[in-house]
Order: structure tokens, then sequence, then C-alpha cells
């Protein structure tokens, strides 16, 4: 009963997303773009709590929907001149995006779906598999083997110098 | 059950629209959105891979939280470029941004 549940929200999510994120691309207005990724964003969530990674569904709802979305909706606010910005299309280039992607979603759902992966037991993957926030807090903050202090100390530099450089380049001198 | 391949198509999927919008959008920030539609595919893949072949350990799961990370800062940093270009050339439309050219 329960998995069969998880088959139909998976559906519905996954029906979600593909017409979320085509339309993303696609819209003419540059703010119903962002929120059409918004909701892809929103989706993806879904498919982490499905696969019961809790704290990465939070951390992708806080991040990306809650810190990406509204720099993104900002610098279309400041950057669209007047409200809406209808791009002419470019026939060709178009039909050759179509072809890009047909040809790459044929070929790589076809490698996918020949390969056979080398499951471990079903009984292990369903049910309850929460992962509990003291092996997450510790092995972020480990230094042994699978844990990730050392990365973890590289991004926050990373994330000083994307905030020093962000500064510097959008300054008004 | 949900089968492993159902995520991976649905992944693939959000990648390629986002290949097509990279290939077709002529507004940066547009294209900015496409490169973060790949992004998100790329670590649904990751987390589903660590959830499905390698229950018992964590690396996808970190992997993902990193590179979400690091898009966040990736995406603050092309942000402000983009912002920089407008106030130079009151424009983002790639097809009049050639001035670096030679």
């Amino acid at each position: 009963m329960g998995s069969v549940a998880n088959l139909i929200v998976f559906y519905i999510l996954g029906a979600f997303i593909t017409v979320s994120s085509i339309l993303a691309v696609t819209s003419k207005r540059m703010l119903r773009a962002a929120t059409y990724l918004l909701f892809v964003l929103i989706g993806t969530a879904g498919l982490y709590l499905l696969l019961n990674y809790h704290f990465l569904a939070a951390v992708q709802l806080s991040v990306y929907a809650g810190g990406i979305l509204i720099l993104f909706i900002f610098a279309i606010l400041l950057t669209t001149p007047k409200g809406d910005h209808v791009e002419p299309g470019d026939k060709r280039r178009i039909a050759t995006g179509i072809v890009t992607a047909l040809a790459g979603v044929i070929i790589t759902t076809l490698v996918t779906l020949k390969h056979h992966f080398l499951y471990v037991q079903p009984a292990a993957i369903v049910g309850d598999h929460e992962i509990n926030m003291k092996i997450i807090g510790s092995a972020l903050m480990g230094t042994e083997k699978y844990q990730y202090l050392l990365p973890f100390e590289a991004l926050s530099i990373l994330l000083l110098a994307s905030v020093i450089g962000g500064i510097l380049i959008a300054r008004k001198r | 059950m949900i089968q492993m391949e159902h995520y991976l198509i649905v992944s693939t999927i959000m990648f390629f629209v986002g290949i097509y919008g990279f290939v077709t959008r002529k507004n940066l920030l547009a294209v900015l959105i496409s490169i973060e539609l790949i992004l998100n595919s790329v670590e649904i893949n990751f987390s589903v891979f660590n959830r499905y072949l390698y229950p018992e350990h964590l690396e996808g799961m970190f992997f993902s939280l990193f590179g979400i990370a690091i898009s966040a800062a990736e995406t603050a940093v092309a942000i402000a470029i983009i912002i920089n270009v407008y106030r130079r050339m009151q424009n983002i439309d790639v097809r009049h941004i050639d001035k670096m050219k030679f």
C-alpha cells in the first residue's frame, strides 16, 4: 500500500518537474521562467524526500528555493527594462536545440535502460531509512575516512571568495 | 517500489531541457536558469545512485550537498557579473555583448 502511494507521488512529481522545466526554458517572460524554475526546485526537494534524504530536501528548499531564486528575481527586476522581454525566435537555432536535446534524451535513456545496475536488496531501499542528523553532523565535521571536514572548509573559503567577488564586481563606483 | 531508472529518466529530461535552453535562449539570465536546471539534475543523480546502489554510505548525499553550495556561489558571482554588464551596456542580450571579441 505504501509503495503504491509512493509510486503515485513519484509519477506526479516527475510529470510536474518535466512540464515545469520545459516551461522554464520556453517561457517568453523572464519572471515566469524564474517561477517555473522555482517549481522545478520544489519538485526536486520532493524527490529527495521520496528518497528519504530529509536533510538534503531541507537544504534544497532553503538554499535553492529560498536563496538563489531571490537573487534571480532581483536580477530580473533590475535588468529587464520594460517589464517584459520577448525574444525574437531564431528558427534555425531552436531546431538545432530541439534535435540536440531529443538525440541526447534518446541515447541516454537507451543506455540507462540497457545497463544492468548492481542493485542491493530492495528491502534495504524501501521502508523507513531516515538518516540520523547525528551521523550527518559527525560525517561533515570529522577527519577520518568517509568524513568531510576538508571539503567543508574549502567550501567555506569558496563562499567567502564569492561573496567578496560579488561585492567587488557589482559595486557602484 | 520505484525503479531507479525512473528517477534517472526524469533527471535526464531535466538535463537536456537545460541544454536546449542553454543553446536557444538569448537573455543571459535565462542561460543561467538553464545552467541551474543542469546542475540540479546532476544532484538528483548523485543522491539516487547513493540511495539505490550504496545505501550504507553517504558519499552521494554529501556530493549533492556540496554541489548545491557550489552552485549557490556560482550563481551569486554570475549574477553580479550580469548586473555589471547591464550597467555598462544597458542590455543583457548575448547578441549584443561582443565588446570583448576580437
